[in-house]
C-alpha cells in the first residue's frame, strides 16, 4: 500500500537525488509533463542511469512515460525498465487498445533484457472524461494494471470547469473511480494537491480521500508528504484496535466461524477488511516493530 | 574634551589621544555585521597618520573588511586575532599574505584570553548606534541599530583605552548604557558606523529547501527522544536556513508536549523571538541580534536580554551562559570518524570561517548536534581526519544528515533513546561510506606550505594549525 | 559512434553538468569542476570510459560540472553525443 506517490522531474539532477532521501512511499520519475519536448531524449537518459546507478532503498520505482500517441513512449519503455523501473504511469489513459498494445511493448523489453516476465506494472493515470467513463474497463484491460490514479487539473480542463479548493467539481469522478477500481480489484490513488505551501490544505484534502476510499495520493511536492502522511497513518489506537479484530478473525476461522463477538461488537468480513486497510498503512508507516527498516544500527 | 564631555572632533584625534603606536593592539566587534564601516575607517586613518604593525583583534572579520588586505601589504597591519574569518579575507590569507600566523579563538576564548592576559588590547574601537557625550552607549537605536553589542562588552572593560564611534550623538544621560561611561575614553561622531542595508539581514529564513527541512525534523525528533525536552529546556541554534528550521519544529514538538522553556540563547533571531513571545522560551539571552526582528524585541522586552560575550561564554568566568545550554544545533564545513569537527577551512584547506561560539557551545551544552547534509555539491561532508580542528570530537555528541544520523560512541544511552524512538542510526564510518558510494572517494590535497594560522581553543591551548596553499 | 554536428545537454544547475561536443580530427577534453581536485581524475576516467563505450575517437568534449554525480556525467555525455551524432543543424 502507497500512502504517497511523488512526483520528481526527470530532466532534473538535484531533485533525482533528492529522491533517495525523502519519504515518500514511491518515486514517480517524470518524463511527460515536466519535461520539455525537446529535453525528452536527455531526461530519459538521465532517468535510467539514475535508475540503474542509484540506490533508492525500499522505495516504489515509478517512471510516467509520455502518452502512447506520442514520439517518445516505445523509446521511454525501452530505457527505463531494463533500468529497474517498477511500474509505468500511463498518462492520459483513454482506450484499451493503447494499454494493449504496452503491454505488448512491455513483454518484449522484459524478454531482451532477462527481467521476470510480467514483472512490470502498470498505474493508469486517469485525467479526460473519458478515461473517467471507460475507468473500469482500463483496469481491467491488462493484467499488468495494478492501479488506477486521477490526475485532475486536465481532467477539469476537459471538463470545461475550473479547479477549486473543496473540489465539488471532481468529486464524481473521485467517487467513480473508486468505484471502477474496486470493481476491477485494483489500488486507487487520488488527485495531488496543488498549493505547494499550504500544508494544511494537503491534509485536509487528504483526509477526504481517505473518506472516499482512495488508498494514497499522488503528490507533486517534498512539502506534501507530511501532511500525506499523517492522514494516511492510523493513530496508534487505531493499530491495536485493528490487530485485535484480525487477531479475533484468525481465532474465528480456525474454529470454523464466519463472524465473532468482539467487546459487544460483531466483527464480520466487512469490518475484517477494513482494519486490515488500516494494518497496511501502518505497515507503510513502519508502525509494525520486527517490520522496521534493517538498514538502521 | 573634559570629564563631562569626551567628544573629539575627529578620528584621528581620538588616535592621537589614545597614544596608539607602532606595534600596538586594536580592537573591533562585529556586531555591524557586513554593513560595518568602521574598522576600515580606523584602520585606513592608522595608516594615513602612518602607524605601522598594528595587531588587529576583531570578534570577526567579514567580507566587507577585504581592505584590510591593503593595510596588510603596506605594514600597517602584521597580526590579526579572531573568531571568525570570511573567504574574502581568509584566500589570500591562506596563500600567505601574512607573515605572522593569525590567532583563531572562540567567542568565549577571546575575553578569557584577555582575562587571563594572554591577549592584550590597547585600544578598543567600539562602533555604538547610539552614544552620549560621556561614552554610555548602546546598539538599540540610531540609524545603524544592531541590537546587542556582547562581543564589545569585554573589550571596553579590560582594553587600555575605549573609544566609542557613533553616528548618532544623544542626550546625557543615555536611559541604556550597554558599555557604561565608566569605561570610555573618548568618543568620535563619524557620518557612518555601517550601512544599515547591510547589517541586518532583513529577516532570516527557515530553508525551503526539502532536504534541509527533512535534516532539521530529525535533529527536533532526535532532541525529543534524547529525553532533555522537559519544562526548563533551554536551547540554541544558529541562523543558518537548517538551524532555523530546528527551532521551528522543536516549536511544533513543545506546543504538543506543552512544554516551557527556560531560556533561548546565542545569536537571536526572530524564530527565537517568536517561541519566546508565544510563551515557549520564557528569556532570551542575546550576545548578538542576526536580524530586525531580534533587534526590534531587545529594544522592548525586559525578558529579552542583553548578554556580554564574557557571560555568555567564557570558561574564565565564574560561569558562562554555555555551561546551562541543554540543546546547540551546530553546523560544519567537515566531520571526521573521530566526531571531531572543522567550520575554519573549506575542503582544499582554505580559510573560510572559525569557531565563533561553535567550541563553546559544544563544550559547555549537554546535547552537541551537527546538522549538515550528507554531501555539498559531491563533496562528502565526513572525511577520515578534517583538515582543522575547531571543536574537538569529545565535545560533539551527534551528526544529523538527511541520510541518517551519528552518535558519539561514548554516548550509549543517547544511542539507545535514538533507537527506541526508530530514528535512522548508523555509526559514522556507515554514513561515511553511503556518501562515497555515491560521490566516489575523494582525492584528498592538503595544504602543504608554512603555517599561517593557529587554533587556539578557549582554554587557551593550541588545538590545531592551519598551513599555506602552495 | 560518428560526430557530425555540435551538440549540448544537462544545465549549470547544481548537482547537474552543462556538456558541449563538437566533432573534430583530434580527441580533446575539457573539464571544469568546483571539485576538480577531489573527483578530477575520476570524472576524465569516466568520461574516457564512456567514449570508448560509444565508440567516440575523436572530438572537443567540454564539461562545465555543477557537482554532479557519475550517473548523471554520464547521461549528460551520452545524450550530448547522441544528438551530435543526427546530422541536425541547429
Amino acid at each position: 500500500m502507497k500512502r504517497s506517490l511523488l512526483f520528481i522531474p526527470g530532466n532534473r539532477p538535484n531533485m533525482i537525488q533528492n529522491g533517495l532521501v525523502l519519504p515518500a512511499d514511491a518515486l514517480i520519475f517524470d518524463l511527460e509533463d515536466s519535461v520539455l519536448e525537446e529535453e525528452k531524449d536527455a531526461a530519459r537518459t538521465l532517468v535510467a542511469s539514475a535508475l540503474s546507478s542509484l540506490d533508492f532503498g525500499l522505495k516504489e520505482l515509478v517512471v510516467r512515460i509520455n502518452e502512447m500517441s506520442s514520439p517518445h513512449a516505445l523509446k521511454d519503455i525501452e530505457a527505463v525498465v531494463p533500468a529497474g523501473c517498477e511500474s509505468i504511469l500511463l498518462p492520459k489513459t483513454e482506450h484499451s487498445d493503447d494499454i494493449l498494445e504496452l503491454d505488448r511493448w512491455l513483454d518484449t523489453v522484459e524478454q531482451a533484457s532477462g527481467i521476470p516476465p510480467g514483472s512490470t506494472s502498470l498505474i493508469l493515470l486517469i485525467e479526460t472524461a473519458l478515461g473517467v467513463e471507460k475507468a473500469f474497463e482500463l483496469a481491467k484491460a491488462s493484467r499488468r494494471v495494478k492501479a488506477l490514479a486521477l490526475g485532475a487539473e486536465d481532467l477539469a480542463a476537459d471538463l470545461g470547469c475550473e479547479r477549486t479548493g473543496e473540489g465539488t467539481e471532481i468529486l464524481y469522478s473521485r467517487t467513480r473511480l473508486v468505484i471502477a477500481a474496486r470493481a476491477a480489484g485494483v489500488e486507487v490513488f487520488d488527485t495531488p494537491f496543488t498549493d505547494t505551501y499550504d500544508e494544511q490544505g494537503c491534509f485536509l484534502d487528504t483526509v477526504f480521500a481517505k473518506k472516499l476510499g482512495f488508498d494514497g495520493k499522488l503528490s507533486i511536492s517534498p512539502h506534501h508528504l507530511a501532511p500525506i502522511h499523517k492522514a494516511f497513518t492510523p493513530s496508534q489506537e487505531a493499530l491495536e484496535n485493528a490487530l485485535e479484530v484480525q487477531q479475533a478473525m484468525q481465532e474465528a476461522q480456525r474454529e470454523g466461524r464466519g463472524a465473532v463477538a468482539l467487546r459487544g461488537r460483531m466483527i464480520d468480513m466487512p469490518v475484517l477488511k477494513q482494519a486490515e486497510r488500516v494494518i497496511q498503512w501502518a505497515k507503510a508507516a513502519r508502525m509494525l516493530k520486527g517490520e522496521a527498516d534493517d538498514e538502521s544500527r | 574634551m573634559s570629564r563631562d564631555n569626551k567628544v573629539v572632533a575627529t578620528l584621528s584625534d581620538a588616535i592621537r589621544r589614545s597614544g596608539l603606536k607602532d606595534g600596538m593592539c586594536v580592537s573591533f566587534h562585529h556586531h555591524l555585521r557586513e554593513g560595518d564601516r568602521v574598522l576600515n575607517l580606523v584602520l585606513d586613518e592608522c595608516a594615513r597618520l602612518g602607524i605601522k604593525n598594528l595587531k588587529v583583534n576583531a570578534s570577526a572579520l567579514m567580507a566587507c573588511h577585504r581592505p584590510i588586505l591593503k593595510r596588510i601589504k603596506d605594514g600597517t597591519v602584521s597580526h590579526i586575532e579572531c573568531n571568525y574569518m570570511h573567504k574574502a579575507v581568509g584566500g589570500p590569507i591562506s596563500k600567505g599574505l601574512l607573515e605572522s600566523e593569525v590567532i583563531f579563538r572562540s567567542h568565549g576564548g577571546r575575553p578569557a584570553a584577555l582575562t587571563r592576559g594572554e591577549s592584550v588590547i590597547d585600544v578598543a574601537f567600539i562602533a555604538a548606534s547610539t552614544a552620549d557625550r560621556a561614552g554610555n552607549c548602546n546598539g538599540r537605536e540610531g540609524k545603524a541599530a544592531f541590537g546587542s553589542i556582547g562581543y564589545a562588552m569585554p573589550d571596553a572593560e579590560m582594553a587600555d583605552h575605549v573609544v566609542i564611534m557613533t553616528d548618532h550623538l544623544a542626550k546625557y544621560p543615555l536611559s541604556t548604557a550597554s558599555i557604561d561611561e565608566r569605561w570610555v575614553d573618548s568618543v568620535v561622531v563619524v557620518d557612518s558606523i555601517g550601512d544599515p542595508e547591510k547589517i541586518m539581514s532583513g529577516t532570516t529564513r527557515i530553508t525551503r529547501d526539502p532536504v534541509g527541512l527533512l535534516i532539521a525534523d530529525y535533529a527536533a525528533k532526535a532532541i525529543l527522544a534524547s529525553g532533555l525536552l522537559i519544562d526548563g529546556f533551554s536551547f540554541q541554534t544558529g541562523a543558518g536556513g537548517i538551524s532555523l528550521a530546528v527551532a521551528h519544529y522543536l516549536g511544533a514538538l513543545m506546543r504538543e508536549e506543552k512544554i516551557t522553556g527556560s531560556f533561548a540563547s546565542g545569536g537571536i533571531t526572530g524564530t527565537l523571538v517568536d517561541l519566546h513571545e508565544e510563551g515557549l522560551f520564557e528569556k532570551l539571552l542575546d550576545v548578538q541580534c542576526f536580524d530586525r526582528d531580534a533587534v526590534a524585541s531587545i529594544g522592548k522586552n525586559a525578558m529579552h536580554r542583553e548578554i556580554s560575550a564574557s557571560t555568555y561564554a567564557s570558561p574564565a568566568s565564574k560561569s558562562a551562559v554555555v555551561d546551562h545550554l541543554d540543546v546547540v544545533i551546530l553546523g560544519a564545513t567537515e566531520i571526521d570518524t573521530n566526531f571531531n569537527v572543522n567550520v575554519h577551512t573549506d575542503s582544499n584547506g582554505i580559510i573560510m570561517g572559525g569557531s565563533g561560539g561553535h567550541s563553546d557551545t559544544a563544550a559547555g551544552s549537554n546535547l552537541s548536534i551537527i546538522v549538515a547534509p550528507l554531501m555539498r555539491a559531491r563533496l562528502p561532508l565526513i572525511v577520515d581526519r578534517v583538515s582543522t580542528i575547531s571543536t574537538p570530537g569529545s565535545d560533539v555528541d551527534l551528526l544529523v544528515t538527511q541520510f541518517g544520523m551519528a552518535c558519539h560512541p561514548d554516548n550509549d544511552e543517547l544511542r539507545l533513546r535514538l533507537l527506541d524512538a526508530n530514528l535512522p542510526v548508523f555509526s559514522m564510518e556507515a554514513l561515511k561510506d553511503k556518501a562515497e558510494s555515491l560521490t566516489g572517494i575523494p582525492v584528498r590535497r592538503l595544504p602543504e606550505g608554512r603555517r599561517v594560522a593557529s587554533v587556539i581553543s578557549r582554554d587557551g591551548v593550541l588545538l590545531d594549525t592551519i598551513k599555506s596553499r602552495v | 559512434m560518428k560526430l557530425l554536428n555540435h551538440a549540448k545537454a544537462g544545465t549549470l544547475e547544481s548537482g547537474d553538468v552543462f556538456v558541449t561536443v563538437t566533432p573534430g580530427e583530434e580527441l580533446l577534453i575539457h573539464l571544469d569542476s568546483p571539485v576538480k581536485e577531489q573527483f578530477g581524475d575520476a570524472i576524465m576516467d569516466l568520461v574516457r570510459k564512456v567514449l570508448e563505450e560509444q565508440e567516440v575517437t575523436s572530438g572537443t568534449i567540454e564539461l562545465s560540472d555543477q557537482g554532479a554525480l557519475d550517473c548523471t556525467i554520464r547521461a549528460r555525455l551520452i545524450t550530448a553525443l547522441e544528438r551530435a551524432s543526427k546530422g541536425d543543424v541547429s
